[in-house]
């Protein structure tokens, strides 16, 4: 019988524990999916955050390193400046990459480092039970903004694209969605563009994956991906940010 | 034989440096020896000063808090270490800019014109290693036979010329 | 023999850990060992491999540092104490992850953002963790500019070998003092690391470096082995230095710049016929307890010399069990004692009977 559909080489056979209707996992299989079209799997080394996506090292089949919460960019620094021919990339949620990590995120995109950061934004803290994310809307309803994000306290959702493309340094800045097949082939196009880049020596590449948390928000899966499409979406559009080959005509 | 040596004096008028050149050629002598300047803040036009210590044994603390000879460039240090110098110690003093006398009595002094000399011979900057001249000649810390091996090593390859007024400020003090 | 040349303690330790084969550094900028770095940033670009880089921060440069240890490289940051405390989060997850590094302290006076000056009172953060969990770090401590030279390379020998940080813990005298020191001129021997990630190149399992273990009776056997190689390190790796020891009846424990200014007490002690003698420790965790235990059999009191407001004092008191009074000889904030200042606390010790 002939296979038409197998799980990528660059994911282990461990179970996933993310929860139903999450999206942790489609983004999952498009990095491996990406690792493998491009054949670089025996030289790439994963950065795993602190997040829901902590035990990522479990589930991807290269060399995996586990960093403290928000510094998996400094921690992909170092591996990228020790073995430059290796190809790394991090794996990182909202809380992570734009709160605690914030120095290490816009440091390393104004460095140029040439690694790729894979940014799930979901608009929450998942692993600790839902509370309000550096990306959390206003007027969202968390744990820790039980009477929904009021922006006179706790001040406005940061846009990480719109944030890093205004720097010289990063190479290559995209907003992607996971919630229907059109978004999930965009993603794609985007998770493999930001590992080639990285093969081709452009540096630094982000692919920002808004992405639904159906458990914390309190939704059914089919509702959370709705509420990506006329809530997320509208306040993080998505699109190319920043393309600096392209823009160069090369 | 361990000679404790302070050098004191405002930031800029080369006290590290003039340090760094008798530690360099306690090395090249053989010695043992320390070198500990100030740092900091006070170092950014304040006074600065730095400790060096020559010996035949291993250096116990690099602090010099009972110099045997103390070498002052302005009247702040003067005032500041006179009484710490050990009876029968020496203190040289740069006479062009430090007006007063040495008031201790049990200790050797050495008045040196040493900033006006240097303008004398046109090396405004280079009261300082007049003043080593002088240190060098009174104390003998040091010998002075191939003085300029020890300039070689703390004048860099790219102030070579530099080296030649070096020499004849160390020349200027140690004849005066 | 190789040439003695005369350099700042902070230039020797950056010439040694380069000569050891450590081609990363990370850092950030504090007083007082901004040598250390300048140092590193002219001669790394200069090195096949050589990396300097100024990381944004404290906490970025010591995960840099986690990255490049986890690839199996020797790699080091270096700080001074404000900026050390910032690293204790890094510095848990290297020990937590098993990695070799290297982290230097030169220390300066706290505590909060407290002075410039040198200082010994970062001694409980060295030696008791640091970071939070349980974990120890090897702590050398250096009172040489030939030390600071040669503690940087077993440091990264040590570190290597029982896969744990270890720390060089200097003061700002040490980094800002020249003395000769003779650099090693040959290579050191490394050994394999088949742990570090590397990438599989399809030819072996994947390899995780990592401190998460959410079922605890794993994380307790981690824990309990790592245990296991302390106790090695505590068995093997102790080093100190005796002065005068053998029929002393006071007996002076100090390290780094503190030790160097307590011998000159201990001279002058001896001087005046007051039997006085030093414990250098060289190690500070793990500790020279058994030279402690032993002095504590012959001595009528120790004497803690510090540059804080007594912090080994209370390790000597546990080696010592006791048995004869501890006490402290100490300055704090950037203060040093004056060899007079200890040589009071050795009269004062040794009484009428001297």
């Amino acid at each position: 019988m002939a296979i038409v559909f197998e799980k990528p080489k660059s994911l282990t056979d461990a179970p996933l524990h993310y929860c139903p209707g999450c999206t942790h996992g489609i983004i999952h299989r498009l990095v491996a999916q990406a690792i493998d079209e491009l054949g670089i799997e025996g030289r790439t080394i994963g950065v795993a955050p602190v997040g829901c996506a902590v035990m990522a090292y479990n589930y991807f089949s290269c060399d995996m390193v586990e960093a403290a919460h928000g510094r998996a960019p400094a921690v992909a620094t170092g591996l990228k400046r020790s073995l430059p021919e290796n190809i790394i990339f991090t794996y990182q949620g909202d809380g992570d990459l734009a709160s605690i990590g914030m120095a290490e995120t816009v440091h390393s995109a104004t460095r140029n480092e040439n690694i790729t950061v894979i940014f799930v934004n979901n608009a929450i803290y998942g692993m600790t039970g839902g509370q309000m994310a550096p990306t959390s809307l206003p007027g969202q309803i968390t744990q820790t903004s039980p009477y929904g994000r009021d922006v006179k306290t706790a001040g406005y959702p940061i846009r990480i694209c719109e944030l890093l493309s205004t720097l010289d340094g990063p190479e290559y800045i995209a907003r992607v969605a996971v919630n229907n097949v059109k978004n999930v082939n965009q993603a794609r196009k985007a998770i493999k563009k930001a590992f080639e880049n990285q093969v081709n020596n452009k540096g630094f590449s982000l692919v920002e994956i808004v992405s639904s948390c159906p458990t914390n928000w309190g939704m059914t899966p089919i509702d959370a991906l709705k509420w990506i499409d006329e809530n997320m979406i509208p306040y993080y559009p998505l699109g190319v940010y920043k393309d600096r080959s392209a823009k160069e005509g090369e | 034989m361990t000679t404790q040596i302070l050098i004191a004096g405002f930031g800029g008028q080369g006290v590290l440096f003039a340090g760094k050149f008798l530690a360099y050629k306690a090395l090249l002598e053989n010695k043992q020896l320390s070198w500990l300047p100030s740092y900091g803040p006070e170092m950014r036009g304040g006074t600065a000063n730095c400790s060096v210590i020559i010996s035949d044994e291993p250096v116990g603390s690099p602090i010099v808090s009972k110099p045997d000879v103390l070498i002052v460039m302005n009247l702040p240090s003067l005032d500041k270490y006179e009484d710490a110098v050990v009876p029968g110690g020496k203190i040289f003093v740069d006479s062009t800019l430090i007006e007063r006398k040495v008031n201790r009595t049990d200790v050797e002094v050495h008045y040196i014109p040493a900033t006006k000399l240097a303008n004398d011979i046109n090396a405004p900057t280079l009261a300082n290693m007049i003043m080593i001249g002088k240190v060098i000649k009174e104390t003998g810390v040091v010998p002075y036979d191939n003085i300029d091996k020890a300039l070689d090593k703390v004048v860099s390859a790219r102030k070579a010329a530099l080296k030649e007024i070096n020499f004849k400020a160390l020349d200027t003090g140690y004849n005066n | 023999m190789a040439e003695k040349v005369l350099m700042k303690g902070n230039e020797a330790i950056a010439e040694a850990a380069i000569r050891a084969g450590c081609l990363h550094y990370f850092g950030y900028p504090i007083t007082p060992q901004t040598e250390l770095a300048a140092y590193m940033a002219k001669r790394m670009p200069k090195i096949e491999g050589g990396v300097f880089l100024q990381a944004e921060s404290e906490i970025a440069a010591i995960n840099m540092v986690y990255g490049v240890a986890s690839t199996g490289k020797r790699v080091m940051t270096s700080s001074s104490s404000p900026g050390v405390s910032l690293k204790q989060e890094g510095i848990s997850y290297i020990a937590g992850a098993d990695l070799p590094a290297l982290i230097v302290n030169v220390q300066r006076g706290g505590p909060g953002l407290g002075g410039i000056q040198p200082s010994q009172s970062d001694y409980f953060q060295a030696t008791k963790g640091g970071g939070h969990g349980d974990y120890h770090l090897i702590v050398l401590t250096p009172a040489s500019v030939q030390e600071m030279a040669d503690l940087t390379g077993l440091a990264f020998d040590l570190a290597d070998k029982y896969r744990m940080p270890a720390m060089l813990l200097a003061d700002g005298t040490m980094g800002q003092m020249m003395e000769p020191v003779e650099l090693p001129e040959t290579a050191p021997e490394m050994i394999e690391k088949p742990w570090a990630v590397t990438g599989t190149k399809m030819q072996r399992k994947h390899n995780i470096i990592n401190s998460l273990y959410l079922v605890p009776e794993e994380l307790e056997k981690t824990n309990f082995e790592r245990y296991e190689r302390y106790a090695q390190v505590e068995k093997n790796e102790v080093r100190y230095e005796e002065y005068m020891m053998d029929d002393a009846e006071i007996c002076v424990v100090a390290f780094g710049i503190a030790a160097r200014v307590s011998r000159n007490a201990v001279v002058e002690a001896r001087k005046q016929g007051i039997k006085a003698g030093l414990i250098r420790p060289i190690t500070i965790w793990p500790f020279p307890k058994e030279a402690i235990a032993k002095a504590a059999t012959h001595c009528k009191e120790i004497i803690s010399v510090e540059l804080s407001m007594g912090q080994m004092i209370e390790d000597i008191a546990l080696a010592s069990e006791c048995r004869v009074p501890v006490t402290l000889c100490n300055r704090a904030g950037g203060m040093i004692p004056s060899p007079d200042q200890v040589f009071d606390s050795i009269k004062k010790a040794a009484g009428g009977n001297k």
